[in-house]
């Protein structure tokens, strides 16, 4: 089972794309790149899941360490997400409130200053 | 001509007790419920989500048990439910025992990676059960045909 982790840089922000399905195989290698860009500097970082078809409890983790990391270093994680199959459990686990969850990556960029494209 | 899996009849699937299975058992789960239920797609993704947090738990049973047996999955349909039950051979464990999260506003939220998967399959199956077996744990989660799913 594959999983895409595409690194580019838009406007000062790091943009993880993931792709395919983060469970408790292929979590640890979505980890180790989120450490990875922490360590390489990176504390603007959104993580855009619209390539991502499933995703459970262990891919929440580890985006839940990865926004502990980069808050530790007054650095902000945001993610993109509008599909309703993955909205559907940050909502469940309440983490809509912990994330600021965007329609596009386009909105990432610009929304954490207007609000625009904010969808949670 | 070969008989299609129906109503009644029990599936069992044992997997390895390792990481890279959890796809699969989502995968056969996933067929089974698409071609032997009723259930709307939404549902199964729902079920898919619950089986495999089910799965994670039991392989890091077995880890933390150190036993290379094989997690078993047991699947049975009829005409008003979909019932699937995963059996480890870990140690066991006592959910009701799970800490509770802190509330998501609180800071210390952040701690916790880590507890999610059981909150998640209590949200989205129609009903769990988590049993000692003797051996280990069995989780019995079951969808019913009609019922609206996951709040």
């Amino acid at each position: 089972m594959d999983l895409g982790l595409d690194v580019e840089e838009r406007d000062g922000y790091a943009v993880l794309s993931v792709r395919g399905e983060v469970d408790v195989y292929t979590a640890p290698r979505f980890r180790e790149r989120l450490i990875e860009l922490v360590g390489e500097g990176r504390h603007r970082i959104i993580v855009d899941l619209e390539g991502v078809d499933f995703l459970d409890s262990t891919g929440l983790g580890v985006l839940v360490g990865g926004l502990k990391r980069l808050r530790s270093h007054d650095g902000d994680l945001l993610l993109v997400c509008t599909q309703s199959r993955i909205l559907k459990v940050f909502e469940i686990t309440g983490l809509t409130k912990v994330f600021s969850i965007f329609d596009s990556v386009d909105a990432a960029v610009g929304g954490d200053s207007d609000g625009e494209g904010k969808i949670i | 001509m070969p008989e299609e899996a129906g109503a009644g009849e029990v599936i069992e699937l044992e997997i390895p007790a390792r990481a890279e299975f959890v796809a699969l058992a989502r995968l056969v789960v996933s067929a089974l419920a698409a071609s032997d239920s009723n259930l709307a797609d939404e549902r199964i993704d729902d079920l898919k989500l619950a089986v495999s947090e089910a799965c994670t738990n039991a392989i890091e049973a077995h880890d933390a048990a150190g036993s290379d047996e094989r997690v078993l999955l047991r699947c049975r349909t009829d005409d008003d439910s979909l019932e699937i039950c995963v059996e480890d051979r870990g140690h066991g464990f006592d959910p009701s025992q799970l800490p509770d999260h802190p509330p998501v506003t609180d800071p210390d939220r952040l701690k916790f990676e880590r507890g999610l998967g059981i909150p998640l399959i209590r949200a989205l199956v129609d009903e769990v059960e988590f049993s000692p077996t003797g051996h280990g744990t069995a989780v019995r989660l079951v969808m019913r045909n009609g019922a609206n799913g996951a709040r």
